[in-house]
């Protein structure tokens, strides 16, 4: 037994008061050093895996089986809190989702990393200050020494994510869970997140699990995956063979959905049902390429390392936006652009009653675009980029403080009430959260039908453009009577779709509408948003800080950076030859799976 | 901090400014003047005319309001045209009284509802914590008064531990003092003490579920060791906001308690000097009652920040 660093043995989970077990028989080993992927999407049981190796479980659920770890004596699930509480952080730690919330508001981040060590007792009492100083400096964080001082609230998510790491190997634990510890953060971010895990994970020689539901991400992290799928086990091998070669139909289904490079012969991205067409992320599968691909592409790809090569060419596979949606009008535009921005600057004043403190943020600054009737416009960029407020101003949701916005005939920035109204009628927006955006009271045909209730439209006639709606957005009127918790973040993302669509809108603003979806949910979702499109003819402002997502989707890009516009141009442009040197970085962060495979390589 | 400070202590300046000038203008447009309502109805214009003109009621009121204000601020709330005597200290005095009456109680919830609450909420699946809940609500359906009367039939009437009535300064005598204190306090204590729990439970159970509880469990802390660590700091603001409030609706809703045990309160003057007409005094104790619910807020503000880092920083 004392080979394997962590071995799980016929894991079951049940939780109580229900039917059946949410996770079943699960197996698998982890080496000393060695360094694991753990995949699937959520509801797979990947985190329950997770917890279940910490003993920290939720007590409504019951565990059976065996997880033991080297130097801890006995099985974890049936082990004491007292117990488990010494074996935490000593033999395996942890570093979770969300940085955000992870760390005590309250607390100094210095005295928040004191206390793993003091717990333990492991490091002399006078040396913990030191030994804080050296942890902080180990994760790359500025100003380690300010740091000590600092609360988390000062600090970005990035940063945040570097101190819960520094408290997880606090006391050089054996094996370092990760779940999922870079879904939250930026891409720029991510990659460097990324980079220090697998820095700090083999100077401390310790073995990782890492769990994550974005293959793209794992490659260059991890030596061996393990595919989960509804609480079982479906694949396991090494990064090269599942990305080249996946056995199971669901591995090859969550590999389809996840490149998003790549497109079935009607230029849509695959989903797991029609991933038996997809021919893997380099192409090299016997299966033809996808219609609309540019043949260099997979040479390209094996020649030049992607995402290792950051900043330095910016290169990444360009594909042409397919050509059967080539027919929107560019940019510049010929006739009268649908929406037109000019100037437009926002600046956000902190005011107190006195000592007035000139502390202002500026969000926007001189933005100027123009979208013309049926463009699909990207608009990318990192939080904090400006990007929330331009589409609140757009939206007549808050007003610029200089600058023109005119979205059709309404000058947005001095709209009367009335013409607000109807400008939310010409123009809707899909929110981010599928699961906060959504009243958790109201039916799903009271959700989607409230838009025309303003209109003063009659209940049946209402009811029957609800209707067609949700056929249109591939639900079936079953769902008409039920309630948003019903229904999974996919489904949910869909009737926030419904909604949008129903007041049959010119324009359709989606702010990071997958950003909180799985991939391959993803995939489905992004390909109903390109059919919508195109069959009610909208005009798409897409906003999203995953390049990726943008590209499949937009015809021409908008990059913002710190409420500046820094680039614009077509899809294609600014791909192939980006001129800023943040657009740049922001391509090269981009994880993709074919990247992710040739850094691991 | 000293900004955010600076401006709460404005902000509690001015609403006192505002609450005088309103207190003020309820009272002079009440019809008839102090004076009418003093004499009552019966009394001759003569007999009016020579009062007002004593108490300077015949001056305009912007003159009237500096004059009372003034005098306010000097600690002189001015004369009662009922009894002819000073309000000050029977102002200084009730409120003693009751300060000591609704601090000891909300102490004493507080004493109460926080271990209870955090053990209902660490035992939430257990019939302990069940029961804990369970009383906190019929705790919160007894009236206060019924509370007092059925403590006076046990500990009073039957058992003969405390005096049913009565109050003893703490100059005047320790003992007496505290004997005469238990029943009202514990008779206000406990029914605030019971909404107080629901609160205190609710929010350890939120705390409970926050990410960092499982950031602290990870590190090698055991759930109830965490909770005490991270968790009880973080549930202080939401149990401070309550408390707040308690007291500060405590002070006027004590009168009940103030009446049952006989006690001097600030309460039992209010009542005493709207049963007597006597305007004066009914202005001078509503307006110190304002202040002590602004000191209050004001208090429950300054604390926010001394729990919360990131409110120092926000506001």
């Amino acid at each position: 037994m004392a080979e394997n660093l962590l071995e799980v043995r016929d894991l079951t989970i049940t939780p109580a008061g229900a039917d059946g077990p949410v996770l079943k028989d699960v197996s698998l080993s982890l080496a000393p050093g060695e360094r694991v992927g753990l995949i699937g999407e959520s509801g797979s049981g990947k985190s329950l895996t997770a917890q279940s190796v910490m003993g920290l479980l939720p007590e409504e659920l019951r565990a059976t089986g065996t997880v033991s770890l080297a130097g801890f004596s006995g099985n974890v699930l049936e082990a004491k809190e007292r117990t488990l509480a010494r074996m935490r952080s000593d033999i395996v730690s942890m570093v979770f989702q969300e940085p955000m919330s992870a760390l005590n508001p309250l607390m100094r981040i210095g005295d928040q990393i004191a206390e793993a060590l003091r717990i333990h007792g492991s490091t002399d009492r006078r040396a913990v200050p030191g030994r804080v100083l050296e942890l902080l400096t180990s994760v790359h964080m500025p100003d380690p020494e300010g740091a000590r001082y600092a609360y988390p609230h000062q600090m970005s998510g990035g940063q945040r994510q570097r101190v819960m790491l520094a408290i997880a190997l606090a006391n050089t634990p054996r094996l370092l869970i990760c779940d999922e510890p870079t879904t939250a953060l930026d891409v720029t971010v991510q990659k460097h997140m990324l980079d220090l895990i697998a820095e700090r994970v083999a100077a401390v020689e310790a073995g990782l699990l890492f769990i994550t539901h974005d293959l793209a991400v794992v490659a260059g992290v991890c030596d061996r995956v393990i595919v989960m799928n509804s609480g079982r086990i479906v694949e396991t091998g090494s990064v090269h063979d599942i990305f080249t070669n996946p056995q199971h139909e669901y591995t090859r289904g969550l590999l389809a959905s996840s490149d998003l490079e790549a497109t079935d012969a009607n230029g849509k991205l695959f989903t797991l049902k029609t991933a038996l067409a997809y021919a893997g992320p380099l192409g090299e599968a016997g299966s033809p390429p996808e219609a609309g691909t540019n043949p260099d592409e997979n040479v390209d790809a094996d020649v030049e390392p992607t995402t290792a090569s950051a900043g330095e060419s910016g290169r990444v596979r360009t594909r042409a936006v397919d050509s059967p949606r080539a027919r929107e009008p560019e940019l510049t535009g010929q006739s009268a652009p649908l929406i037109e921005v000019t100037g437009v600057s926002k600046l956000y004043k902190a005011r107190g009653l006195t000592l007035r403190r000139r502390s202002e943020v500026q969000a926007l600054e001189d933005i100027g675009f123009r979208v013309s009737a049926g463009q699909r416009l990207g608009i990318v960029g990192e939080s904090g980029s400006g990007k929330s407020t331009l589409l609140n101003i757009l939206s007549g949701l808050d007003r610029p403080t200089t600058g023109h916005v005119r979205v059709g005939d309404v000058r947005v920035e001095s709209a009367s009430a009335s013409a607000l109204r109807s400008l939310r009628e010409n123009l809707q927006i899909v929110f981010q959260d599928p699961f906060a955006s959504l009243d958790p009271r109201m039916r799903v045909e009271d959700i989607v039908s409230e838009p025309l209730i303003a209109r003063g439209m009659g209940r049946d006639e209402r009811l029957s453009r609800v209707e067609e709606m949700l056929l249109a957005v591939d639900l079936d009127s079953a769902a008409m009577r039920r309630y948003p918790h019903q229904f999974s973040g996919g489904q949910r993302q869909r009737i926030s779709i419904a909604r949008a669509l129903v007041t049959r809108p010119q324009i359709l603003i989606a702010d990071e509408p997958v950003s909180a979806l799985d991939v391959s949910v993803r995939a489905q979702v992004l390909n109903l948003l390109t059919d919508l499109v195109d069959d009610y003819a909208l005009t798409l402002l897409f906003v999203s800080h995953d390049l990726g997502v943008v590209q499949h989707l937009c015809s021409d890009i908008i990059v913002m950076k710190d409420g500046h516009i820094v680039e614009s141009g077509t899809t294609e442009d600014i791909y192939a030859n980006p001129r800023e040197e943040y657009t740049q970085r922001l391509i090269a962060a981009t994880p993709s799976l074919a990247g992710a495979l040739a850094s691991a390589g | 901090m000293i900004t955010y400070v600076a401006n709460r202590a404005l902000q509690f300046a001015l609403s006192l400014i505002v609450a005088s000038v309103a207190v003020f203008a309820l009272m002079s447009l009440l019809p008839g003047n102090a004076a009418q309502v003093a004499l009552g109805t019966n009394a001759t214009p003569e007999a009016v005319a020579a009062l007002e003109a004593q108490y300077g009621l015949d001056q305009p009121p912007v003159l009237r309001y500096f004059d009372w204000m003034g005098g306010m601020l000097t600690g002189d709330f001015g004369t009662s045209y009922v009894t002819g005597a000073a309000i000050t200290p029977v102002i200084v005095g009730s409120v003693q009284v009751t300060g000591i009456l609704v601090i000891a109680s909300i102490v004493l919830a507080i004493l109460i509802a926080v271990p209870l609450g955090t053990f209902a909420a660490l035992e939430q699946r257990n019939w302990i914590g069940v029961t804990i809940s369970a009383l906190s609500q019929i705790g919160i359906a007894v009236p206060n008064f019924l509370a007092a009367i059925i403590l006076v039939m046990v500990f009073s009437l039957t058992l003969g531990w405390f005096p049913s009535q009565g109050w003893m300064a703490p100059v005047e005598g320790v003992g007496g003092f505290l004997v005469r204190l238990v029943l009202p306090v514990v008779s206000l204590a406990l029914v605030q003490a019971a909404i107080l729990t629901r609160y205190v439970r609710s929010a350890v159970l939120d705390v409970m579920r926050e990410d960092y509880i499982r950031t602290a469990r990870a590190k090698g802390l055991t759930r109830t060791k965490a909770l005490f660590v991270h968790g009880l700091r973080n549930a202080a603001i939401p149990v401070v906001t309550v408390a707040g409030v308690q007291l500060a609706t405590l002070l006027v809703g004590a009168v009940i308690i103030e009446q049952i045990f006989v006690i001097p309160g600030i309460g039992s003057e209010l009542v005493r000097a709207v049963a007597n007409r006597d305007l004066v005094a009914v202005q001078g104790i509503v307006m110190v009652l304002v202040l002590l619910v602004l000191v209050i807020n004001l208090i429950v503000d300054v604390l926010y920040p001394i729990i919360d880092p990131r409110i120092r920083t926000a506001a």
